[in-house]
């Protein structure tokens, strides 16, 4: 079995730059890949300033953040992925861009390497099909933003040989996460309930049995939760929220995933949350600027 | 201060033990609010409001409902409870279309002296909360039969990942699954659809609390 010791990390988004974090706090050399140079830049601005912050609360010594910080290498060329003893794909979420991207990988990085998914919908099976290593691709579902939360949901695909799964989730512990296994279907754990959950709260708004403001209340008062369901609906992005919906309902049919109509309205309305200062609660002008 | 009244009917779900709403009830208060399981309750429009606590029906059933004009001085209530778990300070206040706004006013102003947190719904099985999660709850015991994940690990998940208190198989198991058979096959009843339809888990539960019960 080879040492990991280079992480590559594919898509510099959100999520990518997160993982990307984890992986070079960790100790591993982090390539990562993104075809969008502007992506790349913003992710590395972004880390230092998440890693100044560290250092500046204490989580973090000053020469750990200059380690970490020397440990990245960023590129828009996939070739950089040829050293990668580990691949974690976090690119956007469209199922024949993650099937062409794993193919590629396949031909460019070293035999042993072991690649992983960050998907939230879509099938691991599915994604591996046909990339030429079935048998070394698992999903690795990390939580926004993951460069603070420590669960990943960890699920083998049909093809996923158990070595390789092993492998995979001893080097997500070695990154100093906490993987929970699950079975490959639509949403894994978290989505399959929240996608679901957070749909009949629009509909209960929709019906009027409660305003946004005391569905919240009631779930926070009621069940200890920190955030009630509308808060994360508007700090998550309505517009994703239908993303989520038409990506599970997709699949699975079942209605309570099918995107409810007063959420199509209100993202028709520009109302899509936080980022465009008005989602279920009013954020004022600048909510974008301060979230 | 508004004054309020305490009416016992017997084994209330939401006040199964002392506190101060109970211990500032006075004689012929200007809201009367009637706990228990089988209240007792007269229409008086002398009250600011009357409070009347519900299990799993709606308040029209006491009220009487007519055109979708129904609504009086009176409304419905319960303290949010999960089977035998503590009551929260969650109340959920049950108006109807034309219920006045003084009398939802005083009810409030009565429970959150208590040191309650009100929540104003309209008339709907299950009110608020167990409209929302029965489906959750059945979802993950149908989910932990269909090896999704593990117990442990689906309760980790979903309070690492959400930060909820507690994961649904943990919390279930500790509030009784016979009590989430009985609500949620209420509501299944109510609206018919098969996200209400009681998980075989919860089924086996209530199933051998009848056994033992015979
Ligand atoms: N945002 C979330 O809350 C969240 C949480 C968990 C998982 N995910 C999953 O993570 C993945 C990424 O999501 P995100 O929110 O970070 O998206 P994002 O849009 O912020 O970032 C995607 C990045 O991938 C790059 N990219 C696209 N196609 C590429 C390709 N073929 N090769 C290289 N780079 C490419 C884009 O330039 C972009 O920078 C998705 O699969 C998503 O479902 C998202």
């Amino acid at each position: 079995m080879t040492e990991i010791k280079t992480v590559g990390v594919c898509g510099s988004g959100t999520m990518g730059a997160g993982i990307a974090i984890v992986a070079a706090r960790a100790g591993y050399r982090t390539v990562v890949f993104d075809e969008n140079a502007d992506a790349l830049t913003r992710a590395e601005a972004q880390t230092e300033s998440f890693l100044a912050k560290s250092v500046e609360r204490g989580k973090m010594a000053e020469a750990e953040k200059s380690d970490v910080l020397a440990r990245f290498e960023r590129s828009t060329d996939i070739s950089a992925m040829a050293s990668a003893d580990v691949v974690i794909e976090a690119v956007v979420e469209d199922l024949a861009v993650k099937r062409a991207l794993f193919a590629r990988l396949n031909e460019v990085c070293p035999e042993h390497a072991l690649f992983a998914s960050n998907t939230s919908t879509l099938s691991i099976t599915e994604i591996a099909g046909g990339c030429g290593r079935e048998d070394r691709v698992a999903g690795m579902h990390f939580c926004l933003p993951a460069q603070l939360m420590k669960l990943v949901e960890m699920s083998p695909g049909l093809n996923t040989s158990p070595e390789s799964f092993t492998r995979a989730w001893a080097f997500c512990e070695a990154l100093g996460q906490r993987p929970v296994q699950t079975k490959d279907s639509p949403g894994f754990v978290l989505n399959y309930f929240l996608v679901p959950f957070n749909n009949d709260v629009i509909r209960m708004v929709e019906a009027g049995v409660a305003e946004p403001g005391g569905i919240d209340q009631a779930i926070k008062t009621g069940l200890g939760y920190k955030m009630g369901p509308c808060e994360l609906l508007d700090l998550v992005g309505l517009d994703t929220q239908i993303l989520l919906c038409d990506a599970f309902y997709g699949v699975t049919h079942d209605p309570r995933a099918a995107a409810p109509p007063l959420l199509k309205r209100m993202v028709a309305a520009g109302r899509l949350g936080r980022k465009s200062g008005r989602g279920f609660f009013d954020y004022g002008r600048d909510a974008m600027f301060g979230g | 201060m508004t004054t309020h009244s305490i009416i016992d009917s017997g084994d209330s779900r939401s006040f199964p033990s002392s506190h101060p709403l109970l211990d500032n009830s006075v004689e012929d208060g200007a809201v009367a609010i009637h706990i228990g399981a089988r209240p007792n309750f007269r229409p008086d429009p002398s009250k600011l409001a009357i409070l009347i606590e519900l299990g799993t029906e709606c308040l029209g059933v006491h009220t009487g409902e007519s055109r979708g004009k129904e609504g009086s001085n009176v409304l419905g209530f319960a303290r949010f409870r999960l089977g035998d778990g503590e009551p929260s300070d969650l109340i959920e206040l049950v108006r109807q279309p034309d219920t006045d706004d003084a009398a939802i006013e005083a009810a409030r102003a009565v429970l959150e002296a208590a040191g309650l947190t009100v929540t104003v719904c309209r008339d709907f099985a299950g009110r608020i909360l167990d409209r929302l999660i029965r489906p959750y709850y059945n979802q993950a015991l149908a989910q932990l039969d269909q090896g999704l994940a593990t117990a442990d690990d689906m309760d980790l998940t979903l309070k690492l990942g959400l930060g909820y208190p507690e994961g649904p198989i943990e919390l279930l198991e500790r509030t009784g699954l016979e009590h989430h058979h009985d609500v949620s096959k209420a509501l299944f009843e109510v609206y018919g659809d098969h996200h209400y339809a009681p998980a075989r888990r919860a089924v086996v539960a209530k199933m051998r609390q009848m056994r033992r019960e015979q």
